[in-house]
């Protein structure tokens, strides 16, 4: 109550003492309800809602398993992008920064996810794919070193020839072992994902019942196109305002316009840190909306632009107004 | 599961201006938002003016 | 004194919330406009949120997705988090324009952002556990705003069960117990004076 002194002589700060009207809330919160239940169950009679399905590793290496080699082979040579992320996933890189803040760095790894380890051998380890646990055995007998010429090399000979995956089948055709075992292991592993087995591996490596979609969602949003190509369809990129879009022509977090604005302008659409930065700003802008009602403009401009006068015109008219 | 007078499940249109884009039904909700915002401020409110219990005359 | 700790509470309760201005059956003369009707609008948005969040809660979180009356009722959640947003957001325009924190209600502005954050990001943790694509795609592409500024270490998107806890469990609580403190200072401190008649704030004091 330290400043209650400055507000003594200041009437809007005391209780109403002029004239009143009957106004019921209760009645008026009834009434609010029901207006609000009848228009929610109209609109959802006239639109229902949006519910694209989910995709799975089943449907990945059902619609385009190109995509799903490459992503497993990026895996293993640690080019994807959850093998280089950094915190809170490992250390492979240095996460966004400005200057010195790196609040990434700083709360460091914790969620560990080792990519090649957790999204491709280990799931393969699970399988009883006949030589599938052999495959296993020489990937992780092998040095890092090695592991990673294997993977770049069948990388690069994919992207140039992507017949290596053979169309009929959909098998990756096995080669001459300069690549090591890695056509093998991709081979099985979409194997794997053909037949549903490896969503279950990925979901039930840390428990029995799962309900952490952490390593699948992260295994789809290394993938190239197929996971993406959904998005974009329906404009859920992020350099498409996807924040306050919605699957098919439903109305979405519109809410989210400001946030969702910083990513389309530069320099924070090809910032590093762009994430970063739009946080920021948006925490110091929200900041600003809290404090507004001691931030000397701001709190002017309802006196400068008297929009009060139309809500209180029938107020500001009447003679009891003047006392 | 979609049983609905209209259908909404297909893509949706854009509006695109510069690096402005926004999905009509976007725009729709927020239109209706600033639509009822000035009708809210211009439809007279009920004025039980009989009712006023001081400073009526 | 030794008066008890309970008569205490009670005494202080009454007097700071007395039962007539707390549901008081009269308002300021000036209390006459719609735009005065959105706050509680947005109330009831929210009483239907928790009614329709109940159905879906008690059916679980794979219902509305074999069910024509799941798929119903998960439509009409959605709508009124549209109609929600939409009152709150317009409750927020009329009250900046009134200049509503005058006459220390900043307590009462403030509990208001409060409320528009929490359900921001109580609406977030809803689209995180629809199960479908769209839920997909938002936890991955959240994960790295989440992460780039720290939070993705506490909260993880891609955590499905995590988002469903908190979306079910903690935040409406939090974001209802906000609403509840937002409305008991609104009547505590009564409707803001019109404008014109604050001498302090039309002269630039305020």
């Amino acid at each position: 109550m330290k400043n209650q002194n400055s507000f003594k002589n200041y009437p809007a700060s005391q209780s109403w003492s002029g004239p009143k009207r009957q106004y019921d809330l209760i009645k008026e919160l009834v009434i609010a309800i029901v207006v609000v239940a009848v228009l929610s169950i109209g609109l959802s009679a006239l639109f229902s809602s949006p519910d694209e399905r989910a995709v799975t590793m089943k449907s990945w290496a059902t619609h385009n398993p190109i995509d799903l080699a490459q992503t497993a082979v990026g895996e293993l040579a640690g080019t994807t992008t959850s093998a280089g992320y950094g915190a809170p996933y490992n250390q492979n890189g240095s996460g966004q920064s400005i200057a010195f803040i790196s609040p990434q760095k700083w709360l460091g790894v914790r969620i560990p996810i080792n990519s090649a380890q957790d999204l491709v051998i280990k799931p393969l380890a699970t399988s009883n794919i006949p030589g599938a646990t052999d495959l296993v055995s020489k990937w992780n007998s092998t040095s890092a070193d090695q592991q990673i010429k294997w993977a770049n090399d069948f990388a690069k000979a994919f992207d140039k020839d992507n017949a290596l995956l053979s169309a009929n089948n959909a098998n990756v055709q096995n080669s001459d072992g300069k690549y090591g075992p890695v056509p093998a292991i991709v081979n099985d592993l979409l194997t794997m994902a053909r037949s549903g087995a490896l969503d279950g591996a990925l979901t039930t490596s840390d428990s029995p019942l799962p309900t952490n979609f952490t390593k699948p969602l992260l295994f789809l949003a290394d993938g190239g196109s197929y996971f993406s190509s959904i998005a974009s369809k329906y404009h859920l990129q992020g350099s498409q305002w996807g924040v306050m879009n919605e699957t098919g022509s439903w109305p979405g977090q519109s809410w989210l316009w400001l946030f969702s604005f910083w990513y389309q302008i530069p320099p924070f659409n090809s910032s590093p840190a762009g994430d970063l930065w739009v946080g920021l700003i948006m925490g110091v802008l929200t900041f600003a909306l809290l404090l507004l009602p001691f931030i000397p403009i701001l709190r002017r401009i309802p006196y400068w632009i008297p929009i009060h006068k139309l809500i209180w015109r029938n107020w500001y008219s009447d003679p009891d107004s003047k006392n | 599961m979609f049983l609905a007078v209209l259908n909404l499940n297909h893509p949706a249109h854009f509006l695109n201006w510069g690096p402005l884009s926004i999905s009509i039904p976007n725009l729709v909700i927020i239109l209706v938002m600033v639509f009822l915002f000035i009708l809210a401020l211009m439809i007279p409110f009920p004025n039980h003016s009989q009712e006023n219990k001081e400073g009526e005359k | 004194m030794s008066i008890s700790w309970t008569a205490k509470v009670r005494k202080s309760t009454l007097e700071k919330l007395p039962p007539d201005q707390l549901l008081p059956d009269t308002q300021p003369k000036y209390v006459a406009s719609w735009i005065y009707t959105f706050g509680v609008l947005t109330i009831a948005a929210f009483v239907m949120l928790v009614a329709s969040g109940l159905i879906l809660t008690i059916k679980g979180p794979n219902w509305w997705h074999v069910s024509h009356l799941g798929h119903f009722i998960n439509s009409i959640h959605l709508w009124n988090v549209e109609l929600f947003f939409a009152f709150m957001v317009i409750h927020l325009w009329g009250k900046f324009w009134m200049a509503a924190w005058r006459g220390k209600r900043f307590a009462t502005w403030a509990t208001g952002i409060f409320a528009f954050i929490g359900s921001i990001v109580t609406a977030f943790t809803g689209y995180l556990i629809q199960t479908n694509f769209d839920s997909q795609w938002i936890a991955t592409q959240a994960k790295d705003s989440f992460n780039s500024t720290g939070i993705g270490a506490i909260i993880n998107p891609l955590n499905t069960g995590q988002a469903i806890l908190l979306h079910v469990a903690m935040l409406p609580l939090i974001l209802g117990l906000i609403v509840v403190v937002h409305i008991i200072l609104v009547r505590r401190k009564g409707v803001v004076t019109p404008i014109s008649n604050d001498h302090q704030y039309m002269e630039g004091k305020f």
